[in-house]
């Protein structure tokens, strides 16, 4: 295994789904649902089995809308206004509208979902405003539910292929090119309609660890969906709203506020106050955590040690066998007991994802991208706060829209120069004889994310970073050297991630505003609505470089009144009254 | 510029009587997302797994997956 091999294999479908993590799987079964006849593949870089963010399994839905609980409009306006109002409600209230009959949908595979003692489902408030939080009891057999599921569909699955770039045609999609992970050889995709779930860019800033893989994404997802969308030409909204998340010191993974704040726990300052009412992970609150930690009284801990032995040992039980299981671990080697200690928490690398953020190519409420037959769901796709659910709904939206577009449609003639130019990119570390790893590209490509990009943004840091990205990028493209298949596809994900850098840098200089809390805190400007209340969208110009326009936010479907507006700004704990 | 043979301690281990890569196992290697275990020959001749890459998401599909409870993840000492 990992020898490089020569070698190119071109294959046809119906509907080629990228990434096989929460929102490609759904994608594909709907697809399928909607037109058993189509040939929908399925194709992941990992194993669809154990894949993506979801594969050991999830605490809970983060933003279920549960009718009795909340409505589409409750939904559609928190999140809006978490937005700092930047936000195409349509999508939003689409998802909220039918996002019930998705979670029933994920009960009938076999995920079991909180219920009181009724019969109703258990909804925890954890939002500022609203009621969304639903657990998962069963969180951790979710992939293997969904797997199941796609075994019986008979879906087409492809694991350990990396897709590299996308190929376009007659002004539309015509398929993909992929790279076996092991092999090095090359699988060209073609296909009516792509659909791509290939979510975070989780490998963009350096984990204060120093490890490259410490991240908290999913490591293996490190922004190829945002960079093919980008050389294909596909427009990429708001990519300086960038994923910031406060997390667990040194571990890196969510301290989970969601699942302890209902029990009681929260975030604290070093004097074990609360600083902020609401642990909800939102710019506006990050900023809050950001200054608390500035501010002389951190570090920031997640609380529990004044919880009943009960409540800790329930919170226990769900953290450390779901999702991030090696928490417990971690926890035991430091010997760090809930009951008696808080837990250190600091702010993570930033990243983009709009399960969490904003950031990601840009999509309607069919989760449509700006290049015809090319689809995008889950955390690369811009829809706000969207999370598991979100992933799961609006790959459905895109499955159902791909399974109508290929219907009398044929495959887009393509220009064969495009392969034969990828291949000579990808394969040229292995034609030379020593050089530049890809791991020390990448450390220093990350290295310089956090020293130049992490906010709050200055100026003359982020051109500064441009400078040193240009200069990383010639050492890429003139030395970079693998010695094998695996270094191949690092050498590849170094290439991505150097890609996710410059929109970064250039994104975040093109808005000359401050928004989203610490998300886009740039030092020298105020927020300007006048001129700011926008979508920015980032594309490839001309010249190869980065290009950018506004577009305007649409009309919104749920009015969000004047004294509304700012509820995500006034979460800090008024100081007379913590002192209570 | 040559390279270096700089060594870093594995997050990863298995337990060589446990493993059953000699009767065709290969659920860790298959499972695990960043795609860094692998099968080798051990002086006995016989095949176990082992971790080759130190590129480690500490997120455990190889250990809950192992049908012999062979694999044990540990965090990578960077972070631990
Ligand atoms: C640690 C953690 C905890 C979370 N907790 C919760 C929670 O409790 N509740 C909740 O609602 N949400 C939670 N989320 C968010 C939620 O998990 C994500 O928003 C959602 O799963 C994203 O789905 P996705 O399909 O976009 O990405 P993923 O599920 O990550 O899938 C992406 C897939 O793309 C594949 N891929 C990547 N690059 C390539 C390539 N080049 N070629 C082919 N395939 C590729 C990957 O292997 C992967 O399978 C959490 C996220 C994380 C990371
Ligand atoms: S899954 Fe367990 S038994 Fe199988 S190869 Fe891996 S370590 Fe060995
Ligand atoms: S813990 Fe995760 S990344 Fe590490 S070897 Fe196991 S499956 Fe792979």
């Amino acid at each position: 295994m990992d020898e490089i091999l020569d070698g190119l294999t071109q294959i046809d479908c119906d509907i080629l789904v990228i990434g096989g993590g929460t929102a490609g799987p759904m994608a594909a079964l709907k697809a399928k649902k909607k037109n058993p006849e189509a040939n929908v593949v399925l194709l992941d870089k990992a194993n669809v089995k154990r894949s993506g963010a979801i594969s050991m399994g999830m605490d809970g839905l983060n933003n279920s809308v549960i009718p009795g609980y909340a409505t589409p409009e409750q939904y559609t306006k928190e999140i809006t206004i978490a937005n700092d109002g930047i936000c195409d409600q349509a999508a939003v209230y689409r998802y909220a509208e039918e996002c019930y009959g998705i979670i029933q949908e994920l009960d009938s595979f076999g995920i079991r979902f909180q219920k009181d003692q009724n019969g109703e489902y258990d909804v925890k408030k954890v939002h500022h405003i609203g009621t969304y939080v639903l657990p998962m009891p069963n969180g951790d057999t979710v992939k293997k539910a969904l797997y199941r599921q796609l075994r019986k569909a008979r879906i087409n699955i492809v694991n350990r292929y990396m897709a590299t770039r996308l190929l376009t045609g007659e002004g539309r999609v015509a398929g993909a090119i992929c790279v076996n992970t092991r092999t090095a050889e090359f699988l060209v995709v073609r296909a009516k309609a792509v659909i791509m779930g290939l979510g975070a860019a989780g490998r963009l800033g350096l984990p204060t660890s120093g490890y490259l893989y410490g991240t908290y994404e999913n490591a293996s997802n490190s922004g190829e969906g945002y960079a093919m969308a980008y050389h294909a030409g596909a427009g990429l909204a708001n990519l300086e709203c960038y994923q910031i998340n406060p997390l667990i010191k040194d571990y890196n993974g969510p301290a989970c506020a969601y699942v302890a704040g209902p029990l009681g726990g929260y975030t604290a300052n070093a004097a074990g106050e609360r600083f902020i009412e609401c642990d909800y992970w939102s710019g506006q609150m990050m900023q809050e955590f950001y200054d608390e930690l500035q501010g002389g009284k951190g570090p920031v801990f997640l609380k529990l040690n004044h919880l009943a032995e009960e409540t800790v040992a329930e919170i226990e039980r769900v953290l450390h066998i779901v999702e991030r299981p090696t928490r417990g671990h971690f926890h035991a080697g430091r010997g760090t007991d809930y009951r008696k200690t808080m837990i250190e928490m600091h702010i993570s690398e930033i990243g983009f994802c709009s399960g969490h953020s904003a950031s990601g190519v840009f999509v309607d409420e069919n989760a449509r991208t700006t290049i015809a037959g090319l689809y995008a769901a889950g955390d690369m796709a811009n829809v706000p706060h969207n999370y598991m659910l979100g992933a799961f709904t609006h790959g459905a939206f895109a499955g159902e829209d791909a399974a109508d577009y290929i219907k009398d449609m044929d495959f887009a003639e393509f220009d064969h120069a495009e392969v034969e130019a990828e291949r000579l990119r990808v394969l040229a570390p292995t034609k030379r004889d020593d050089g530049i790893p890809p791991n020390q590209i990448e450390y220093k490509t990350r290295r310089l994310v956090n020293d130049y990009l992490q906010p709050p943004k200055v100026t003359a840091k982020m051109q500064l970073a441009q400078k040193r990205f240009a200069e990383v990028r010639e050492d890429m493209e003139q030395g970079m050297y693998v010695r094998d298949a695996h270094e191949l596809m690092r050498s590849l994900e170094a290439s991505t991630i150097l890609d996710c850098a410059d929109m970064a840098a250039a994104a975040s200089l093109y808005r000359t505003e401050s928004r989203w809390g610490l998300y886009h805190n740039r030092v020298e400007y105020e927020r300007d609505d006048e001129n700011w209340f926008c979508h920015t969208i980032l594309t490839k110009g001309a010249d190869g470089q980065p290009a950018h326009a506004k577009k305007a936010v649409q009309p919104y479907v749920v009015d969000i009144a004047d004294e509304e507006k700012d509820a995500y700004y006034n979460q800090r704990v008024d100081p007379s009254v913590a002192a209570e | 510029m040559p390279l270096a043979q700089t060594a870093t301690s594995v997050p990863v281990t298995v337990n060589k009587d446990l493993c059953i890569a000699d009767k065709g196992c290969t659920v860790c290697v298959d499972v695990c997302p960043l795609d860094v275990l692998r099968i080798a020959v051990t002086d006995d001749g016989t095949k176990t797994a082992y971790m080759k890459y130190d590129e480690c998401w500490y997120c455990m599909p190889c250990e809950a997956d192992c049908p012999t409870g062979a694999v044990t993840v540990n965090l990578p000492y960077l972070l631990k």
